[in-house]
């Protein structure tokens, strides 16, 4: 180390070692600063490796712009369809809803098949096969497992699956297992979180599937490529036209393809992320810059006149004190860098569990890094750049001089202190704050900021809680819900409900709607649900079912929002099934979900409207938990079902995401959330006994305790902690409501809900934070030597 | 009581017997106390004299309770400081011990009255701190702030402070140091109005010899060691002192 040092200029070696002196405040600021460095390159590098793998996934293979759903249209259209303006590549396909039927396992699983052209890969929606081969045309069956599913399921090349598909039972080999850029985010309709368990995908040739599902010669999707920068709206325009005699429900595109929604809903909050936590950590890292290094100047005004006396220039006593704060932020920038990446590719491999691509690797682009460097240079260069010039314009002959006393005379607000029924140590400590109230300000700002970040992030908890037990336990109370293949008579349901295991059943009817008001319309799913429902449906406010009156309508907040209408209104709606009725419909009322969004009918109102009799799609079923086995064993042979979900595993799997990455992203901003409030306490009470050791000395000289003296100390910080407390409560609450906010998508919306407990730990994380902080500092008022304080003046 | 009944009382007020303080160790030792034997009465005015580094601020530093010796035994009244702990010796320093420094060490965010009062709130049986100010003639500046006043003012606020809990000692390490002679001859009268009226044994550290002839006792220490003690047959005033 001093041969190293021999190396320096010698202002260069004081640099080294005043920076070793003040080694735990140095520490602190870096650890704020890495604090921010590491957020920015997790939010900013995991959205920059999210968008570029996406980007580059759905460009290598081929991912569709436009879905559009037919009943059964002639293969013929597909010409048609590929001539429309703007379209780059069409597909036609079949794709149909199945059953699993895995030996050993219980529960029935569902999931879809997606018909393959015969003899070629597909133009739209190529798969990434990561094993075996597509199936061959003309081999019946043969199928391509994805990957999930498979992995779930152990199931290899040359294993037999079987499943049910429209009601037939097929036994197929597994020739390929692949992953599709249409199921990165691999999720039964209707859930929110994938179980590759429960819920599979597979892929067979076009013949084959066309045979077993009655759809030779046809197809019931279209799936459209875009020609680059071509808008979708008018190619969907047509394509409804043109579909339209096919019982299309209207074509869609990305916004609308869940896999995709996910995938944006989650790049969507990265970025918000990005935007609001390292702003935070960066500002608080320039306040402490300054506090510190403007006292490093105040300390060492004698040898800042003697550099000048001996012919350093003004900017060689400037560019010193840069150099500080420089090799502080140095320290940051490196710990924030090796965290982030870390931490990043900890989170990407936490995605991959989720998300499926072909490859996700953490790498932020040299951008990201540039701008992490920018901004702590931004920071650090911020918060020093006024302490540094303070240094270099002090004048020589006056620098060398003591200081005079801080003059407490004329600070405003002193009256205030006057108030007799203090204590003289009390009265210390209000006087500091009033005469520094920038200083005080700060460090009460950056505690609430702390405080807040703390409620802000550990709100998630109580918003997910919320959204579960809302989900779950009011909205949709069914264990399981069995859906038909197509509508069928209410007896349908009956033989359902009669089926061993069967606790309480209730029915439903879903169709798509288009719902129109004014200039605005919006695709929707609208259940048709009994009067009294008591397993599925709507919550209003008040925690109960809403009942729907007699031929109105029940709309969730956002899709109410997005057509600007509330209850009273009369809207459009044109049922995009069956006989495709055109409706106006008064809109009985407006409900909040939480997740998913649509309309609310009354049942019997909707079969009456569709002019069908009492069709139904499905049931909702409460099961015996004894005898839950027997049930699924029933649903799996029980003709005309197309799919089962069950609503308990979707709570567990809910459960069970939300403790493993809400768990990590939550742990880790508590832990930057306590690294702000260590940096902005330790450094707040480390100053004052530097700027204070004199006079806590005297104290002690005149007799007073180690306690009495630590409460001079700490009482500012305590009182400072203390107000801090309630601010950052209130500033967490904002944070909440502005993430709340930002983060709800037509997916789910995050409640708005705190629990007291939530403000609770915050404040017992800033608590425990402040009296460590105080007590590493206090212990250094143990070791004083009154003698040597004394001896010198300041 | 004078001076010499104070005499012939048993107790000295400080005793010490072999008093060594050796700074670091081994080749860098430096002994600051080589085996001091003092005897002070109660109620007297000491001044110790002595050159940078002879041992008489190490000495007043271990009379205060500040600073332990390596060896021998100082004792206070009949209480032994050198075996006292450290909570022990900070009661001593708050029960009986007023100190008066060089550079004031006043709190520059309380007035003068709040500097005082700091002291009385954790006294047994202080003075108010307006009386303690009265003494040293600053009626008129209690609510001043150390910025507001000057060097003697500051000095003499601080010689309040250390009186107003009525303390048995005074220790003061070079209190016109810092202060030109008229200013420095105030202070001294107010330590000496302060001795007498308080009847509290008062030690005094001055590099100016001129300064001795207020003195009962005056003792020179060279090189850690007493050199000659001489007691004064007339005290002078201080304004009759001059440097």
């Amino acid at each position: 180390m001093t041969w190293l040092l021999r190396l320096l200029s010698p202002l260069d070696r004081k640099l080294v070692r005043d920076l070793w002196a003040m080694k735990g405040q140095a520490l602190a600021i870096a650890c704020v600063i890495a604090g921010g460095v590491s957020v920015f390159l997790i939010s900013a590098g995991m959205l920059d490796s999210l968008t570029e793998t996406r980007r580059a996934y759905y460009e290598r293979y081929r991912f569709a712009d436009i879905w559009a759903p037919v009943v059964r249209a002639p293969d013929a259209l597909a010409a048609d369809i590929r001539r429309i303006e703007g379209v780059q590549a069409a597909e036609t396909r079949i794709r149909a809803p199945l059953l699993f039927d895995i030996p050993g396992m219980a529960e029935p699983a569902s999931g879809e098949v997606i018909s393959l052209p015969d003899g070629r890969e597909p133009s739209v929606n190529q798969l990434y096969l990561m094993d075996g081969r597509l199936p061959r045309p003309g081999q019946r069956g043969e199928a391509v497992v994805i990957d999930s599913f498979a992995a779930a399921h152990g199931l290899e090349i040359g294993d037999t699956l079987s499943a049910t598909i429209r009601g037939g039972r097929s036994d197929l080999t597994v020739v390929g297992r692949a992953l599709s850029p249409e199921h990165v985010y691999t999720i039964a309709p209707g859930q929110i979180v994938p179980d590759p368990r429960l819920y599979g995908v597979i892929w067979m040739s076009r013949d084959a599937l066309g045979e077993a599902v009655d759809q030779d010669g046809a197809f019931n999707e279209a799936v459209v490529r875009l020609m680059p920068g071509h808008d979708a709206a008018p190619v969907i325009d047509r394509l409804d036209r043109l579909l339209d005699p096919y019982g299309a429900p209207g074509a869609y595109g990305r916004a609308d393809q869940i896999s995709d929604a996910f995938v944006s809903s989650e790049i969507e909050q990265l970025s918000t992320m990005g935007r609001i936590l390292p702003p935070i950590f960066l500002a608080v890292a320039a306040f402490l810059v300054n506090v510190v290094l403007s006292r490093l100047v105040a300390t060492e005004r004698a040898e800042i006149g003697l550099m000048k006396a001996f012919g350093y220039r003004d900017r060689d006593v400037m560019a010193h004190y840069l150099k500080f704060a420089g090799l502080i932020g140095v320290l940051g920038l490196g710990l924030g860098g090796a965290a982030g990446i870390w931490l990043g590719r900890l989170m990407a491999g936490l995605y991959t569990d989720y998300y499926h691509f072909p490859f996700l690797v953490f790498t932020a682009n040299p951008r990201v890094y540039l701008l992490a460097l920018a901004i702590t240079v931004l920071a650090v260069g911020g918060g020093a750049i006024l302490a540094a010039r303070r240094a270099a314009l002090l004048h020589p002959a006056i620098a060398m001089q003591p200081p005079p006393p801080p003059d407490y005379s004329r600070t405003a607000g002193m009256g205030l202190t006057r108030w007799s029924l203090l204590d003289q140590p009390s009265r210390m400590i209000l006087r500091r704050m009033v005469r520094w109230p920038g200083r005080a300000g700060f460090t009460l700002a950056g505690v609430a900021m702390s405080g807040a970040l703390l409620v802000g992030t550990l709100y998630f908890t109580d918003a997910m809680e919320a959204m579960v037990s809302s989900y779950f336990d009011q909205s949709n109370r069914q264990d399981v819900t069995v859906s038909f293949v197509e509508p069928r008579q209410r007896s349908a349901f009956h033989e359902v409900s009669r089926l061993p295991g069967v606790l309480a059943a209730e029915p439903f009817r879903s169709v798509a709607v288009r719902l129109r008001y004014g200039p605005a319309e919006e695709r929707a799913a609208m259940m048709g649900v009994p009067r009294g429902a008591a397993l599925s449906r709507m919550i209003g406010a008040d925690g109960q079912g809403v009942e729907t009156p007699p031929g109105g309508l029940v709309v969730s907040r956002d899709l109410a929002e997005t057509l600007g209408i509330e209850a009273g209104d009369r809207i459009a709606v044109e049922i995009t099934e069956g006989r495709r009725p055109e409706l106006e419909l008064p809109v009985a009322a407006v409900v909040t979900t939480l997740i998913g969004s649509g309309v609310q009918m009354e049942l019997g109102d909707l079969n009456a409207l569709m002019g069908e009799g009492a069709a139904v799609s499905g049931a909702h079923l409460v099961a015996d938990a004894d005898a839950v086995d027997r049930l699924y064993t029933a649903l799996k042979s029980a003709p005309g079902v197309a799919g089962v979900s069950l609503q308990s595993v979707a709570e567990r799997n809910f459960r069970a995401l939300m403790d493993e990455s809400m768990g990590v992203a939550i742990w880790l901003y508590t832990g930057f959330a306590g690294l702000i409030a260590i940096g902005v306490i330790y450094n707040s009470v480390r100053i004052s006994l530097s700027e204070s050791a004199h006079e806590f000395a005297t104290l002690r000289v005149l007799g007073f305790t180690r306690a009495e003296v630590s409460y001079i100390l700490l009482g500012e910080i305590g009182f400072l902690t203390l107000i801090a407390l309630p601010a950052g409560g209130l500033l967490g609450t904002g944070l909440a409501w502005y993430f709340a906010e930002a983060m709800s998508s037509d997916l789910f919306r995050l409640p708005f809900v705190i629990h007291p407990a939530t403000y609770g730990f915050a404040a017992a994380v800033i608590l425990v934070t402040t009296a460590l902080s105080g007590l590493i500092v206090r212990a250094r008022l143990d070791h004083f030597d009154l003698v040597a304080v004394l001896k010198a003046r300041e | 009581m004078t001076p010499a009944d104070r005499q012939t009382s048993t107790t000295p007020c400080f005793r010490t017997r072999g008093l060594t303080k050796v700074y670091g160790s081994g080749e860098n030792a430096v002994h600051a106390l080589r085996g001091v034997d003092l005897d002070l009465p109660e109620g007297e005015l000491v001044v110790l004299l002595g050159p940078s580094g002879s041992g008489k601020s190490t000495l007043l530093n271990i009379l205060g309770g500040l600073d332990a010796a390596s060896d021998g035994e100082v004792w206070f009244r009949d209480q032994e400081l050198s075996a006292a702990s450290q909570t022990a010796l900070t009661l001593y320093r708050r029960r009986h011990v007023g100190f008066v420094f060089q550079f004031y060490n006043l709190m520059p965010s309380l007035t003068a009255r709040e500097n005082v009062q700091l002291v009385t709130e954790i006294a047994d049986r202080p003075m108010t701190a307006e009386e303690a100010l009265g003494m040293v003639g600053l009626e008129k500046r209690l609510d001043h702030f150390p910025a507001q006043l000057s060097g003697g003012e500051q000095q003499r606020v601080a010689i309040a402070r250390a009186i107003a809990k009525r303390p048995s000692v005074l220790l003061c390490d070079e209190p016109t140091g810092a202060l030109d002679s008229a200013t420095g001859i105030r202070v001294l009268q107010a330590l000496k109005q302060v001795n007498e009226s308080l009847g509290a044994t008062t030690l005094v550290i001055t590099h100016n010899a001129g300064v001795a002839a207020m003195a009962h006792r005056v003792i020179t220490f060279s090189d850690g060691r007493i050199g000659e003690v001489r007691t004064n047959e007339r005290r002078a005033d201080p304004s009759e002192l001059s440097w």
